[in-house]
């Protein structure tokens, strides 16, 4: 009988396939000594040759570049030269771990002398050396695992240097033990359009070569499972992937009721591949890019070149600018930001235009310009906005700028507590449901341990949104939510009924969200709303709800 | 002892995977062999990891060295594959 293990679902789908685990670099044990050094000393070649014939066999399945790589890395390893410095060591009485690093070492030292090319080649180094050691120990091999077969990949989280090297098509799915929601990993599976569990305690005890059965929608991991079971997952899928390559046109309920459908930007590349009528628009276009990485301020010209191509990209449609949202956390250079002890709660998002109008009123001045040449509905908000004064005065500056829509985003419980107001003094409200949970619950978004309060289903920032959901009805104010909460299907219906009027995520993720609100009828989405801010934490939430969508 | 001086013909230099193909290639020759640069080695040149630490760049004069029967042939043959340029069937291919 196939054991079931439970964590978050944060990317739809089902996939089966073999496990295989990402380790971390193996830690060098205490030394030890050594009672046979001849039977050490071959342990410690011999961990170099398995490790030489493993990058032999991933070069033989590589591409092109990639492969002439991985080639030179496994002639190093099996470097008759490294094995003999190796020996030598074991027989001045170093254990065969021990061994292996001590020469990797010295080999390193060269490589930083010589300089340029050879000294970029030193972590090839640095991964021989966790290679052979976690043979050593036999432990699994670090990073990014190559079966050579499709896996589910299965780690304890994801960095993205680790996805850095992901091959997307030898993956069927991935389960962390760690991270939550909006973490990297939920982001990337999205993206690349791959079921994925967070959060999945005991996932990392499975072994390798396990079959395992994987639903990014239940957040369910089933261990064990046989070949029928994998086929029967990944038709599963195959017939989901065919509804959604069905689903196109702007976002309704079943009974009409409109949902603006929108995609989230850091730069015009970002709606490469997506065809101009699967989103409505841009509901979160990310300004920081520009700013990043560099001595000065971008120029007024500069900028228009850069909002014009994403204003082009969406001729007759709407774009949503979200003006630089810098912090502490991303210190920008030119404004000589100090760090400060607490960059969350610092002086980040509008609250630089306090200390730099100069900056704020550069960006409005090229917004305004690039969207007098196009025939994109610009509209342009603020981000970190927490009294409604501070709404007005913003609003006031992209008047006088010539901008006509001008709204806040909602991330700061104090702006969600004064709804009604606020909704009054804007064009618009948009929602950012990462940062207004982090604020909600007190909980660091890098903090993988508090996940669970950071989950979106999590009823108090339900609450919230429905405060802003109502005052958008009272006062006829559009309200978009553009976290990623909005990429959840299962929960897509709830904000609906909770009031919201679009939803902005990865392009990747609308034609799932599009379904699932096409199967509910506003009335249904407000209940399934009601039944969600009546429960006791996120997973209760998430459990009635689903009760109700599988009767 | 029999030695040949020539200038590195790869493009990259003697890295990735030229350095690959003369290693291997020195690997497989009945003699030892060396090779030096002016300022560093001699080192053995079927280890891919000392032959890299010699840093040689395209155009930099290397020094191959090795005694025994067999000596000039090997040294030939290697002369001959270090001034070509081993990145261009890369390139081409």
């Amino acid at each position: 009988m196939p054991e079931t293990l439970r964590g978050i679902g944060v990317s739809p789908g089902t996939a089966g396939g073999p496990v295989a685990r990402m380790a971390p670099p193996p830690v060098l044990p205490p030394p030890r000594s050594v009672a046979d050094p001849v039977v050490e000393a071959a342990r410690a070649v011999a961990a170099l040759a398995t490790v030489a014939a493993d990058l032999e066999r991933r070069a033989d399945a590589a591409p092109g570049a990639a492969a002439e790589i991985l080639r030179a890395q496994a002639m190093m390893a099996g470097d008759p030269v490294l094995s003999d410095t190796v020996a030598a060591h074991v027989t001045d009485g170093r254990d065969a771990p021990h061994a292996i690093a001590d020469a990797l070492a010295a080999h390193r030292e060269a490589f930083l002398a010589a300089g340029g090319y050879l000294a970029e080649r030193a972590a090839d180094l640095d991964d021989l050396r966790d290679r052979a050691v976690a043979v050593c120990l036999g432990a699994p091999m670090p990073g990014v695992p190559d079966p050579g077969h499709p896996f589910v990949l299965v780690a304890r989280d994801l960095s993205p240097a680790d996805t850095a090297g992901l091959d997307p098509a030898a993956v069927l799915a991935i389960v962390t033990e760690e991270g939550g929601p909006t973490s990297h990993t939920a982001i990337l599976a999205r993206a690349a359009g791959l079921p994925a569990i967070v959060r999945c305690t005991g996932a990392g005890a499975v072994n390798d070569g396990v079959v395992v059965g994987v639903d990014g929608t239940l957040g369910e991991l089933t261990v064990g499972i046989d070949e029928a079971a994998v086929r029967e997952l990944a038709d599963r899928d195959s017939t989901r992937r065919s509804r959604l390559a069905a689903s196109h046109g702007p976002g309704r309920t079943a009974d009409g009721h409109p949902v603006g459908l929108l995609a989230n930007i850091g730069s015009a590349r970002d709606l490469e591949g997506t065809a101009p009528d699967a989103v409505e628009g841009v509901g979160l276009f990310r300004t920081e890019l520009l700013y990043l990485d560099r001595p000065s301020e971008p120029t007024q010209a500069e900028q228009v070149a850069a909002y014009s191509a994403v204003f082009a990209a969406c001729a007759g449609r709407r774009v949503v600018v979200r003006t630089l949202d810098a912090g502490a956390d991303k210190p920008l250079t030119f404004l000589n930001q100090a760090t400060e002890p607490n960059p969350a709660l610092g002086v980040r998002g509008l609250r630089l235009a306090q200390r730099r109008p100069d900056v704020l009123d550069t960006q409005l001045a090229a917004i305004a310009e690039a969207a007098k040449a196009s025939t994109a509905d610009v509209w342009v908000m603020a981000p970190m906005v927490a009294t409604v004064s501070e709404a007005a005065e913003f609003v006031d500056r992209c008047r006088a700028a010539g901008l006509p829509t001008a709204g806040v985003m909602v991330e700061v419980p104090a702006a969600a507590l004064r709804a009604d107001a606020l909704a009054g003094a804007v064009d618009f409200l948009s929602i950012g449901t990462n940062d207004l949970s982090q604020y909600t619950f007190a909980a660091d978004r890098q903090v993988g341990e508090l996940a669970e309060l950071l989950d979106p289903w999590q009823p108090a920032l339900l609450s919230l949104i429905a405060a802003c959901g109502d005052a958008g009805r009272r006062t006829g104010t559009p309200v978009g939510v553009c976290g990623e909460a909005a990429a959840d299907p299962e929960l897509a219906p709830v904000l609906v009924g909770l009031g919201v009027t679009s939803l902005s995520m990865a392009p990747r993720a609308v034609a799932e969200v599009r379904l699932a609100l096409s199967a509910r009828t506003l009335d249904e989405c407000r209940r399934l709303a009601e039944l969600a801010l009546g429960a006791d934490d996120a997973a209760h939430a998430r459990a009635l709800v689903r009760a109700v969508a599988t009767t | 002892m029999p030695s040949r001086t020539v200038t590195v013909g790869s493009r990259t230099g003697l890295h990735a995977r030229p350095a690959a193909l003369f290693v291997a290639a020195a690997a497989a020759q009945p003699v030892k062999v060396t090779i030096r640069t002016a300022e560093r080695g001699p080192v053995p040149a079927h280890s891919m990891l000392s032959v890299l630490s010699l840093g040689a760049k395209c155009g930099t004069e290397v020094t191959i060295a090795a005694e025994g029967a067999g000596a000039d042939d090997a040294l030939d043959t290697l002369a001959d594959l270090l001034v070509q340029d081993l990145d261009a069937e890369a390139a081409d291919a």
